[in-house]
């Protein structure tokens, strides 16, 4: 399988950082027809961990269902993020694949 | 003969990479096991009530408008729908969101650690229901919900 891109973008105003991911990711659910074979359904394959840190410490961890979008853009906040520190995310999905992305805050 | 040490040293080599495998997934478990195992419980559940248990326990939900929900009241693309949740009270401990007419409701579910409360993403809708966001703040858990309308054949507006 290729590689999946994990890409974060961050933004601090006013103290506080909005921290987007965006992983490019089929997120299937299990329950679309197969596009060749009408009586097969195209396997389930989404993101279920999504975890980031902030130098290296656990600050949010999410569970993701099939029901999130494909092409995950998932956001969160932080405050006193400080200009260089390292903002990681690491994701695992149902078929054993993961990834990570890092951004340093501007 | 001349074969055989060539043999061995991949045969060891061989069995060192493997250690060494074992060894590596070994050490990559405990940050994996800071945070909580995936759900499956929860994200099984077929109903919206099942599915707020499973994922925070019993407890009284209570309605609060310290939970901001922002869902478009009518979704152009149900494959694609904006949602975000901002959680204005203290120790927001975690959020998730679900959508109650989904074949399974729970969407996504997040907790912090030093973060905001405060998440957002876009998400899949079967059809027309309420979405549900849920809040655990010091131990308590408040909520929110709005109904987005989906128009099915993409003429929305």
């Amino acid at each position: 399988m290729a590689d999946i891109d994990t890409k974060i973008r961050t933004k601090t105003q006013g103290g506080v950082t909005d921290v987007l991911v965006l992983v490019s990711h089929p997120m299937e659910t299990g329950q679309r027809p197969d596009p060749k074979d009408k009586n097969k359904k195209v396997p389930a394959h989404y993101i279920q961990k999504l975890n980031f840190s902030l130098n290296g410490k656990e600050i949010a961890s999410t569970d993701l269902g099939p029901a999130v979008s494909k092409d995950p853009l998932i956001g969160i906040k932080l405050k006193g993020v400080k200009p260089g520190d390292k903002i990681k995310v690491t994701w695992s999905d149902n078929q054993g694949q993961s990834g990570s992305g890092e951004a340093t805050a501007g | 003969m001349t074969h055989l040490p060539r043999r061995l040293f991949l045969k060891n080599t061989l069995a060192t990479a493997v250690l060494v495998g074992v060894g590596s997934t070994g050490l990559f478990r405990p940050g994996w096991a800071l945070a909580a195992e995936w759900p499956k419980d929860a994200f099984a559940a077929k109903q919206l009530d099942e599915a707020i248990r499973a994922v925070f326990g019993p407890g009284p939900l209570s309605p609060s408008t310290a939970v901001k929900l922002r869902v478009p009241t009518q979704a152009e693309n149900s494959a694609q729908v904006q949602i975000q949740v901002l959680a204005e009270m203290p120790d927001v401990e975690a959020i998730a969101v679900f959508v109650e007419k989904n074949p399974s409701p729970l969407v996504a579910h997040a907790s912090f650690a030093g973060a905001q409360g405060f998440f957002s993403a876009r998400m899949k809708m079967g059809q027309t229901s309420d979405v549900v966001a849920v809040v655990k703040a010091g131990g308590k858990l408040y909520t929110a919900k709005q109904n987005v309308k989906v128009t099915v054949g993409g003429c929305g507006g």
